[in-house]
């Protein structure tokens, strides 16, 4: 009995690992700045590069980082779900143009729309490796009080905004500064 | 010729590994600082080529900031951990022994030591059977068949 007890166990065991293993996503690696401190910038903002912005100016506010980019593919798929939910105004939006050129991403926001309050522009990718970007899009949530809560790798789908942002935002919205 | 070939073609390739960009070093500790930690760290969008390898832009972006970083004088820890901040340990090929990471690092010995037993235990069996007593009738027809010679 045990001579065939064993093999079915081993198989079960390997079957189980092979599937869990199937079944990660090798490019989703947990950010290590999840409940940590927004990492400090102070940047030009697209459209009107003499005026910064800082994570002190958004102190009080709940607020989404999304990292894009004109040159970035799967910011177009991500960018009418942005574009909706910018529309219900859960959250301040704030957009990082990362390493694009400003006239490529002027264009782009004025033909697919506009979801951000307000973008920064990091040319050079400084703010990037500050925030332990990898692979644009990703997209931040940020509390009241400057804490990272949240950070999503690859584009929002309508979905994730249903079930995650929303839901996450509403709880970071209802919690004191 | 064809070896010729052959041979132009494998003197060649070493340069595809040859870094990107030329950097200047004050000395060259620090040239072999910077040369251990690009070897030491991981591209993450090109996620099995460390650093030095890859030419992916994040990759280059990471050469600039080590290189910074140790002209301004930082140890090749702080540079490390500088890299594991922003991006986990995964970042590093030699991530550090921890509870998270402790399954990669015994996780080999786990299964030498498995075998290792299960070798024992199968050598041990068959010792075992090998040592059980013949019966005097086999005895007597190893014997006999000894006498006679095989005909087959």
């Amino acid at each position: 009995m045990l001579k065939y007890i064993i093999p079915l166990v081993i198989f079960i065991v390997m079957a189980v690992f092979l599937a869990v293993g199937l079944n990660l996503n090798p490019r989703d690696i947990p950010s290590p700045l999840i409940d940590k401190p927004a990492p400090a910038f102070s940047a030009p903002k697209l459209g009107a590069p003499s005026e910064t912005l800082s994570q002190t100016d958004l102190k009080g506010k709940v607020w989404l980082f999304n990292v894009w980019a004109s040159w970035c593919v799967s910011c177009r798929a991500e960018h009418p779900v942005l574009n909706q939910l910018a529309k219900q105004k859960a959250a301040v939006i704030v957009g990082l143009n990362y390493k694009d050129e400003s006239d490529a991403a002027n264009n782009w926001l004025a033909q697919l729309g506009n979801p951000y309050d307000v973008s920064i522009m990091d040319q050079d990718g400084r703010i990037g490796i500050d925030w332990g970007v990898y692979g644009v899009p990703e997209t931040f949530v940020i509390d009241k009080k400057g804490v990272i809560r949240y950070k999503h790798t690859g584009p929002v789908t309508s979905q994730d905004v249903q079930t995650i942002f929303l839901p996450l935002i509403a709880k970071l919205q209802a919690e004191k500064t | 010729m064809r070896i010729l070939m052959l041979v132009l073609l494998l003197t060649l390739s070493g340069f595809a590994g040859a870094r990107v960009e030329y950097k200047e070093f004050a000395n060259a500790e620090q040239q072999q600082a910077y040369d251990d930690l690009i070897s030491e760290l991981r591209c993450l969008v090109c996620q099995n080529q460390t650093i030095a390898d890859s030419n992916a832009d994040l990759a280059k972006d990471l050469r600039r900031q080590v290189y910074e970083m140790l002209q301004q004088g930082k140890s090749k820890q702080d540079i490390a951990d500088f890299m594991t901040q922003r991006y986990g340990d995964f970042v590093l090929y030699n991530p550090p022994f921890k509870a998270k990471t402790g399954l990669l690092w015994i996780g080999p010995f786990m299964f030498l030591a498995i075998g290792l037993i299960a070798v024992f235990v199968f050598v041990r069996r068959n010792k075992t059977r090998a040592a059980a007593p013949i019966s005097a009738e086999r005895q007597q027809k190893i014997q006999s068949l000894l006498e006679k010679g095989d005909n087959s």
